[in-house]
C-alpha cells in the first residue's frame, strides 16, 4: 500500500543523503521525495511517497527515527491529510491540439503558463492521482516534456508535526 | 550542550547553529587560543581516553604533533589501520568505555572501513577520527581524498565532517554521546587539515543534548508486569539472551532472574558470557552450530523472552519454521527497530537491558510475594524433556590418539586458563569450535566478530583486549586463513610487549569453506585449500616472539601450560589438527533450527535429528 512519509530532519549537510542511502540500503522503495527549509531554518521537512506492506511501513519509520538527524517522523496515512503536488506540462498547441489542451486545461483547474510557437506550457497542482488522470486524458501524443515534483503532504486540522 | 552559558537557548540546536552564536568573540585570536589538533586531543583527555589506536599520515600530522607534546593518552601505533579500529573496538568490547582510533585521511581512512563496519554490526562504541584534506582542496580529487562521511554513512551509528575549528570540541563530545548511549555503535568524525591549524579558543561541554536524538532508557512498566506475569504461567519457558546484554551490562540481573525462576538460558554467539556457562540452567549456545537442546528447547517453548537479541538469521534459522508453533514471545531491546523486524513479538519493551531486567526482578519477587508462592515455579516436566534433548548430541565428537582434534585443543585451553582467560577469535570454524567449548562464564571475555563476520580480527582483538587489562591471559583462537589476514600485527605485538598466546587450530584449509563444500558442492574443494603457508615458528621469531608447533595430542595440554607460564611473551602456537574436522551440530540453510546434522556416521552419512 501507497503511504506518505513526512520527516522533520536537521537542515544539514548530508542529511537528505542519510534518509536516501537508507532507502536504497534496505531496498525500500521510493516512488517520490521532496524536500525543503521549514520556517525554522534548522529544520528541514521531508515528504517520502513510499509503499510496502504493513510490516515494511514500521520497519521504514523505526529505521528513520532511528537516524541520529531525524526529529520527527509521521505516517500521513494514519490519520487524515492532505496531498498535493505540482506538475508542469509541455504540450503541442498546433491547431489540432490547441483547443483540447485549452479545455483540459480549464477542466483539471490547470493553468497555462507559458505560449510558445506551437506549444504551451500547463501548470497543474493536485493530489498524484489527479495528475496521473490528466495525463490519462490528454492525448499521448500531444505530450512534449512532463516534469513533476511529487507529492507534499500534511496533515488536516489538529495533526501537526512539530517540535 | 555546545552552546556557552551566556548563549543559553530553551531548545538545545545543531552544532552549526551553535558556533554562529560563538562568532563574536572568536572572530580574533587571542593568547588563550589553541590549535584544531590541540583542541582534539584536549577532548580526548577530557573524556578520559586511555588509549588511541593509530596510524599517522599527512592529514593527521598536526594531531600527531599535539600527541607527541601530551601524556594523558597512550597512543597505540599498529601496522595497518584496520587492525586500529579492530584493537579500539575489542578494548570497548572488554572494558565497555568507547574505544578510539585515529587514522589518515584517503587510504588509512578507506583501510579502517572494515574495522569501522565489524564495530557497526555487533554495536560496539567507537569514535574514530580520521583526517581530511584541506576544506578548499575538497571535492578536487585531491592527493589522498576520499568521501570519507559518504563511505562510511552505511556502517557507522552516525558521522560528522567538521569545517569548524570552533565545532572540534562539541562535535566530538556528541560523538562519545552518540556512541555510547542508547544502542551503542561508531561515530566517525572526519576533520580536515586546515581545521586542525587553525585556532580558537577550547571549552569542553560538559553535557549534550540532541533534540532529534533521545535513547529510551527505562522500560514501559506495565509491559514488564505483563512480561512478568506471562513468565511466571508458562509451562515451557525459555530465556534467550544476546549481544545486547553483554553490552548494556545487564548480565548480574538476568542471572538473578533467571535463577529466581528456575527456567533454562541459552546464549547467542555474541551474548557468551551473559549466563555463566557452567551453570546446570544454562543450555548452550543456540544458531546454526549451537547445541541441540537449546534449538530444540527454542523452538518448542511456550514463553520465549528475548534479551538484547536480534532474532538474526544465524540464530532461529528459516523463520517460517520458526514461527510454525506457536509461542509468547516477549522482547526487551534497547533499539526499537529491531523488534518485530524478523520475528512478530507479542510484548515488546524498549530500554536499556539493565535497568528493563532490575524491574523486572523487582515486580517478580512481589508477584511470588503476593501469590504466596516462595519457590520457583514448576517446570519439572520441560526440565526433564530438556534434559533428554542434552543426551542426543551432548556436544560429543570423536577425539584421536593420533591426530590433534580442535575441540580437543579449546577444551584444554579452557581447562589451563582455568575457564578466564579473554578468548578472541577470528572467523571460522575455529570460531564456532571456541564458541562451543570454551566455558565463558563472566560477559566480556569472550571478543568476536559475530555479525559482519570478520577474518583478521582475532590478533587485534588480543591487542585490545591486553590493553585493556595488560595482567590478563589473552588467547587468540585463529585459523591459518584468518590469521594472515592481519599477520602485520606481530610487529605491534612485539613494540608493546604484548603476551598474548596465539592458539592457530591450523588444518591447511579455509575449514568452513571447505565444510560447506563438502556438505553442499559434493566435495568440490574450490580454492579453499591453504597452499605455500609460512613456517608460524620462524615466522613468529623473527618478530621476537616464542614460537611452537604442536602436532601431538599427547603434546597439546604440555604446550598450552608452558606457553601460559610463560606471562610475559607473546606465543604463537601452531597446532597442526585433522584436517577435514566439521562443526556440529549445524542446521543447514533454509532448514528449522530444530531441523539439525548432529554428525556423521562411520560410512559418511549425515545424522540427522
Amino acid at each position: 500500500m501507497k503511504h506518505i512519509i513526512s520527516i522533520l530532519i536537521e537542515n544539514e549537510a548530508g542529511a537528505l543523503s542519510r534518509v536516501a542511502g537508507l532507502f536504497s540500503a534496505r531496498g525500500y522503495n521510493i516512488e517520490s521525495l521532496t524536500v525543503a527549509a521549514t520556517e525554522d531554518a534548522t529544520m528541514s521537512r521531508m515528504t517520502i511517497v513510499t509503499s510496502g506492506s504493513d510490516e515494511v511501513i514500521e520497519q521504514i519509520i523505526k529505521q528513520l527515527n532511528k537516524l541520529i538527524d531525524v526529529i520527527k517522523v509521521l505516517d500521513l496515512n494514519d490519520g487524515k491529510y492532505i496531498e498535493r503536488e505540482l506538475m508542469l506540462v509541455k504540450v503541442k498547441a498546433t491547431p489540432a491540439f490547441k483547443d483540447e489542451m485549452k479545455r483540459m486545461s480549464d477542466i483539471f483547474r490547470g493553468r497555462i503558463i507559458d505560449v510558445a510557437d506551437g506549444s504551451y506550457t500547463i501548470e497543474l497542482t493536485g493530489s498524484s492521482t489527479k495528475l496521473d488522470a490528466f495525463l490519462e486524458a490528454i492525448d499521448k501524443t500531444a505530450i512534449i516534456e512532463t516534469v513533476r515534483t511529487g507529492a507534499s503532504g500534511i496533515g488536516r486540522g489538529d495533526r501537526t508535526l512539530k517540535i | 550542550m555546545a552552546s556557552p552559558a551566556k548563549n543559553a537557548k530553551p531548545n538545545p540546536v545543531s552544532a552549526q547553529t551553535q558556533s554562529e552564536g560563538l562568532n563574536e568573540s572568536h572572530k580574533k585570536s587571542t593568547n588563550h587560543d589553541i590549535s584544531g589538533a590541540e583542541i582534539v586531543i584536549r577532548c580526548l583527555n577530557a573524556e578520559k581516553v586511555k588509549f588511541v589506536f593509530g596510524y599517522p599520515g599527512g592529514a593527521v600530522l598536526h594531531i600527531y604533533d599535539e600527541i607527541y607534546k601530551q601524556n594523558g593518552f597512550k597512543h597505540v601505533l599498529v601496522r595497518h589501520e584496520q587492525a586500529a579500529v579492530h584493537a579500539a573496538d575489542a578494548f570497548s568490547r572488554a572494558t565497555g568505555e568507547v574505544g578510539v582510533a585515529l587514522v589518515t585521511s584517503g587510504p588509512g581512512a578507506t583501510n579502517a572501513i572494515t574495522g569501522i563496519a565489524t564495530a557497526y554490526m555487533d554495536s560496539i562504541p567507537l569514535v574514530v577520527i580520521s583526517g581530511q584534506v584541506p576544506v578548499p582542496a575538497i571535492g578536487l580529487d585531491a592527493f589522498q581524498e576520499v568521501d570519507m562521511v559518504g563511505i562510511t554513512r552505511p556502517c557507522v551509528k552516525h558521522n560528522f565532517l567538521v569545517k569548524d575549528v570552533r565545532d572540534i570540541a562539541a562535535t566530538i563530545k556528541k560523538a562519545f554521546y552518540i556512541a555510547a548511549t542508547g544502542r551503542p555503535g561508531p561515530v566517525v568524525v572526519d576533520i580536515p587539515k586546515d581545521i586542525t591549524a587553525q585556532k580558537t579558543s577550547f571549552h569542553y561541554p560538559e553535557t549534550v543534548e540532541l533534540r532529534s536524538y533521545s535513547p529510551v532508557l527505562k522500560g514501559h512498566s506495565g509491559q514488564i508486569k505483563k512480561a512478568v506475569k506471562l513468565l511466571l504461567e508458562a509451562k515451557r519457558p525459555m530465556i534467550y539472551t544476546g549481544g545486547g546484554l553483554v553490552l548494556g551490562d545487564g548480565a548480574p540481573e538476568l542471572v538473578k532472574l533467571a535463577r529466581t525462576l528456575g527456567y533454562p538460558v541459552t546464549n547467542t554467539l555474541m551474548g557468551l558470557g551473559g549466563y555463566p556457562a557452567s551453570d546446570p540452567q544454562f543450555v548452550g549456545m543456540l544458531g546454526m552450530h549451537g547445541t541441540y537442546e537449546a534449538n530444540t528447547a527454542m523452538q518448542n517453548c511456550d514463553v520465549l523472552i528475548a534479551v538484547g537479541a536480534r532474532f538474526d538469521d544465524r540464530v532461529i534459522g528459516n523463520p517460517k519454521h520458526f514461527l510454525s508453533q506457536k509461542r509468547t514471545i516477549i522482547h526487551i531491546d534497547v533499539d526499537p527497530s529491531s523488534i518485530s523486524k524478523r520475528v512478530k513479538v507479542d510484548v515488546p519493551i524498549v530500554g536499556h537491558v539493565q535497568s528493563v531486567l532490575a524491574e523486572m526482578n523487582e515486580i517478580l519477587a512481589l508477584e511470588m510475594k503476593e501469590s504466596g508462592k516462595s519457590t520457583k515455579p514448576d517446570i519439572a516436566d520441560w526440565w526433564k524433556q530438556i534434559n533428554e534433548w542434552r543426551k542426543v548430541h551432548g556436544g560429543r565428537y570423536e577425539n584421536s590418539d593420533l591426530v590433534i582434534k580442535p575441540q580437543y585443543v579449546i577444551e584444554k585451553l579452557c581447562e589451563v586458563t582455568k575457564g578466564d582467560a579473554y578468548v578472541t577469535s577470528d572467523v571460522g570454524q575455529h570460531q564456532m569450535w571456541a564458541a562451543q567449548y570454551y566455558k565463558f562464564d563472566k560477559p566480556r571475555r569472550w571478543i568476536n566478530s559475530g555479525g559482519l563476520g570478520t577474518m583478521g580480527v582475532g590478533l587485534p582483538y588480543a591487542m585490545g583486549c591486553q590493553f585493556a587489562d595488560k595482567n590478563a591471559q589473552v588467547a587468540c583462537v585463529t585459523g591459518e586463513g584468518s590469521i594472515q589476514m592481519n599477520i602485520q600485527e606481530l610487529s605491534t605485538c612485539a613494540q608493546y610487549g604484548l603476551p598474548i598466546k596465539v592458539i592457530l587450530l591450523n588444518n591447511r584449509y579455509l575449514g568452513m569453506v571447505r565444510q560447506w563444500q563438502e556438505f553442499f558442492y559434493a566435495d568440490r574443494y574450490a580454492e579453499s585449500y591453504m597452499d605455500s603457508l609460512p613456517d608460524f615458528v620462524k615466522l613468529a621469531e623473527s618478530y621476537g616472539h616464542v614460537g611452537m608447533q604442536i602436532t601431538k595430542p599427547s603434546d597439546v595440554e604440555g604446550a598450552l601450560i608452558e606457553a601460559f607460564a610463560k606471562k610475559d611473551k607473546f606465543v604463537f602456537m601452531d597446532f597442526i589438527t585433522e584436517q577435514k574436522e566439521n562443526v556440529f551440530p549445524m542446521v543447514e540453510n533454509g532448514r528449522g533450527i530444530s531441523e539439525m546434522i548432529l554428525g556423521k556416521d562411520a560410512n559418511g552419512v549425515e545424522v540427522r535429528s
